[in-house]
């Protein structure tokens, strides 16, 4: 045993890790250049953002921003930026607000902005469980102030359609009290029978006892991007209970209402929006009788929704065929009707499945929103080519293009950010 | 759901139609249909008012009547003294080949950005994410715009390629000019002699699907695996080759050449539909990324876990266990992509691409005056193309079908 002249009696201290296994070194060791394939992955990568950086990173950093003109703008660029490749940014400075607003008059821009400030608002109970739930009854008459504010006129028109939902009320009201079935038909009549008959008529009459109005805005005057908002939003909030009615329809056990759904949703489904925007703007004279016409942009709207319920419809199915048979008869067994089954069980737990496929819905209405340059409004898209056709700023495409993708990129991106905080939020499982 | 109600005692009363639930559902149909005719019936009379205001009668007629009118891309024989019915179908084609080839390159461009996005390697990972993202929030009409416009406007004009010092030149060595009139790409010239080359081909097709099932057998009787992939591949490129030889190189290329002011030979494709083919190919990548990533994602670890507990090498735990389950999630999806690349190839009318739409619905709309006809012919085109791509993936769906309880 005398060998062992030495013995360790304390122990070492752990050491570093070597240099190549920790920080920075091990990260880049791991996730950049683990294998002679990650290598070549890694390496072609930063070669392709060095490609984009350098031709655009000088581009963007030396863009002009105030001229008048794209001559101006080449001058600016050889004098003061010594020739290097610029953006000419300053088509946005002077055109941004066509871009935006479309022919919208122009001292009257705080009606559109208005409108959007206060979307907001009403979109916050909708959004956010924490807002104030008395925010809903905003929610309600925010579409006839948007239109109000928007297309402008008396103020009374859009009160007068509003009241139509007051009168269904109460006819319902009176008639309940005799028979519960002709009280549900008389109280989808009779808004039918205010609107078509009565509701100009009284509005006429209001505005000339109290004259409230707004300079009245033609719709061939707005475009930009409000006529992408107007529609996007119009489409986003009737495709949906559209959509869920379709879907119901399609896996109703009735042959009839079921074959008519089927259909609907096959043939929208199948024919590219455009063809339907071509309807509305050159068939929709032939179906209808002589002298009745829609506005355009009301036109646009219907047939951006009928196209939106047809896809949202399919998505719902999906998820309502992804709930449990038991959901259904629970909810039976339970004694519940079919509508209030449907209200309390089976369409909250469906619609939270599809989430994420119906905003992917919303988020492609929006942006097909831009196919009514097709039938002559002019929204973004347009108003580029109609820049460009001014001899100032001729040439000019990056910048405007960057400028309505961004737009388009920073909506999109948070509605599709928002469905999945949704999801995260409304997640039941473990 | 069914409502277990006492037989009838009495006899039938009208309320019944509605409170009974025997007799409600019949009711509502009734009712439903009643109003679905009344209101089809009414649009025809409206209709058919319309059309005699106008002094316009419903008539296909005019299909057959001479075009007058030139399209600048087609795959078969047209000219101005065409019919509408050929102008159409040359529009139809155009459609197919956009769609068709945009579905092949989409296919690719979406399954490489999916994978690679699930890469260990982040900088790619995040670059696909970059792409992916880009992609799927801006309009695909913006996109087909932006790259026309890179084509025509960032590109040489085809005198820049003249001179002694000329400022652009051919890519690929001298086979291939991409100019702002389009890029010019050598073309095949068959001579005689060629065709055996390709029946030659043809038939190597069709000897690599025979090896493939020789060796199917072959491993499930023995065990034994061929180096499949090389084999193929040497069936695939020899004996063609080989032929090619033989029969002493019957096809050759034509390369396209600057004559005067503009390039000849070669095949000529234009701008139009190489902004629209690229635009559409990246733009429905994006979505094919997501959907082969979500694919990918939907199989458990627990499968390739057990794999390689078996033994198995990565590459075959992919073939083998992954793709095949992965598969099933991925197709769907995939298919309802194709569906949406096919209906947004119509948006062709932005770049002047000559598909159906520019043809039926565009040019001869405006020619004939046929609204109503043209626009229903073209509906009707479009949904049957769509209902046999959904039909293509019903049957499929229903051939991969987990068989359930």
């Amino acid at each position: 045993m005398s060998d062992f002249n030495f013995v360790r009696t304390e122990m070492l201290e752990a050491k570093e890790p070597p240099l190549t296994e920790r920080g920075v070194v091990k990260w880049v060791r791991e996730n950049l250049f683990s294998g002679w394939f990650n290598t070549i992955l890694t390496l072609v990568s930063i070669y392709v953002i060095y490609l984009v950086l350098s031709s655009i990173l000088p581009w963007l950093v030396n863009g002009i921003w105030i001229a008048d003109s794209l001559t101006q703008c080449r001058e600016i660029r050889d004098t003061v930026n010594g020739g290097e490749p610029s953006a000419c940014f300053a088509v946005l400075t002077a055109r941004w607000h066509q871009l935006v607003f479309g022919f919208f008059p122009q001292d009257m821009y705080w009606r559109p902005i208005l409108a959007f400030i206060l979307l907001f608002v009403a979109l916050a109970p909708v959004l956010y469980d924490a807002a104030p739930r008395k925010l809903f009854y905003f929610t309600a008459v925010y579409p006839f102030l948007m239109v109000w504010l928007i297309w402008g006129g008396s103020v009374w028109g859009p009160v007068m359609v509003a009241a139509g939902f007051g009168v269904s009320y109460l006819a319902y009201k009176l008639v309940a009290k005799f028979s519960e079935l002709a009280a549900t038909i008389i109280a989808l009549i009779a808004p039918i029978i205010w609107w078509l008959f009565f509701s100009g008529a009284v509005a006429g009459i209001i505005q000339s006892v109290i004259p409230i109005s707004l300079y009245a805005v033609e719709s061939k005057e707005l475009g930009g991007f409000l006529i992408s908002v107007v529609v996007g939003l119009a489409g986003i909030s009737l495709s949906l209970p559209l959509g869920v009615l379709l879907a119901l329809g399609r896996q109703s056990d009735m042959f009839i209402v079921k074959t008519m759904c089927v259909g609907f949703i096959e043939f929208i489904r199948g024919v590219p929006l455009i063809t339907l925007l071509f309807t509305a703007l050159l068939l929709l004279n032939y179906f209808l009788p002589k002298g009745v016409n829609f506005d355009v942009v009301i036109r646009v709207i219907i047939m951006v929704t009928l196209f939106s319920a047809a896809y949202m419809a399919e998505t719902i199915r999906g998820g309502l065929a992804a709930l449990p048979k038991g959901q259904y008869e629970a909810a039976d067994s339970l004694g519940l009707d079919y509508w209030q089954a449907q209200r309390l069980i089976i369409m909250p737990q469906a619609l939270k499945i599809s989430i994420p496929s119906i905003v992917g819905i919303f988020i492609g209405l929006f942006k097909d929103t831009t196919l009514v340059i097709f039938i002559g409004i002019s929204e973004m898209l347009g108003f580029t080519n109609a820049i460009r056709a001014d001899t100032a700023w001729n040439g000019v495409y990056w910048e405007l293009y960057i400028f309505v993708g961004l737009v388009f990129w920073i909506c999109c991106f948070s509605m599709s950010r928002y469905s999945q905080w949704l999801e995260r939020k409304l997640q039941t499982e473990h | 759901m069914t409502t277990l109600t006492d037989p009838p005692t009495e006899s039938f009363r009208l309320s019944q139609l509605i409170y009974d639930t025997r007799y409600r559902s019949m009711t509502i149909q009734v009712v439903a249909l009643i109003g679905f005719v009344s209101l089809f019936a009414w649009l025809i009379s409206n209709t058919v008012t319309n059309l005699e205001a106008l002094g316009k009668d419903f008539d296909f007629g005019f299909l057959s009547v001479r075009a007058g009118y030139d399209i600048n891309q087609r795959l078969v024989e047209y000219s101005s003294d065409s019919t509408h019915f050929r102008a159409a179908y040359v529009g139809f084609l155009n459609t197919l080949l956009v769609a068709f080839l945009g579905c092949i390159l989409a296919t690719i461009i979406g399954v490489t950005a999916g994978v690679l996005r699930l890469s260990k390697n982040w900088l790619t990972a995040r670059l696909m994410t970059i792409y992916v993202e880009s992609f799927r929030n801006i309009p695909v009409l913006l996109w087909i715009i932006a790259f026309f416009a890179v084509l025509s406007e960032g590109t040489p004009a085809p005198r820049e390629f003249r001179g002694e010092n000329p400022a652009a030149s051919m890519m690929l060595n001298d086979s291939m000019a991409v100019t702002n009139r389009g890029t010019y790409i050598p073309t095949p010239v068959w001579e005689a002699g060629s065709i055996i080359v390709v029946i030659t081909f043809l038939l190597s097709l069709l000897g690599i699907w025979a090896f493939g099932r020789y060796s199917k057998r072959r491993q499930q009787a023995t065990g034994d695996i061929l180096p499949n992939f090389w084999i193929k591949l040497a069936i695939f490129i020899v004996p063609a080759l080989l032929m090619f030889f033989i029969m002493g190189r019957p096809i050759s290329l034509d390369y396209p050449a600057l004559k005067g002011f503009n390039f000849a030979g070669g095949l000529h494709i234009r701008n139009s539909f190489l902004a629209l083919w690229l635009a559409l190919s990246f733009y429905t990548g994006s979505f094919i990324a997501e959907s082969v990533r979500a694919g990918i994602l939907a199989i458990s670890k627990g499968q390739t876990e057990a794999s390689y507990a078996l033994g198995m090498r990565p590459s075959r735990t992919m073939n083998l266990v992954i793709l095949p389950q992965a598969l099933r999630v991925i197709i769907p999806p995939l298919i309802s992509q194709y569906l949406n690349l096919t209906k947004n190839s119509s948006l062709a009318i932005a770049v002047g691409y000559m598909d159906l739409r520019a043809t039926l619905g565009g040019t001869t709309l405006n020619i004939t005056g046929r609204e109503l006809e043209s626009m229903l012919l073209m509906m009707a085109i479009y949904l049957v193309i769509s209902l046999s791509i959904s039909g293509v993936m019903n049957f499929y769906n229903n051939s991969v079908k987990l068989v359930g309880r």
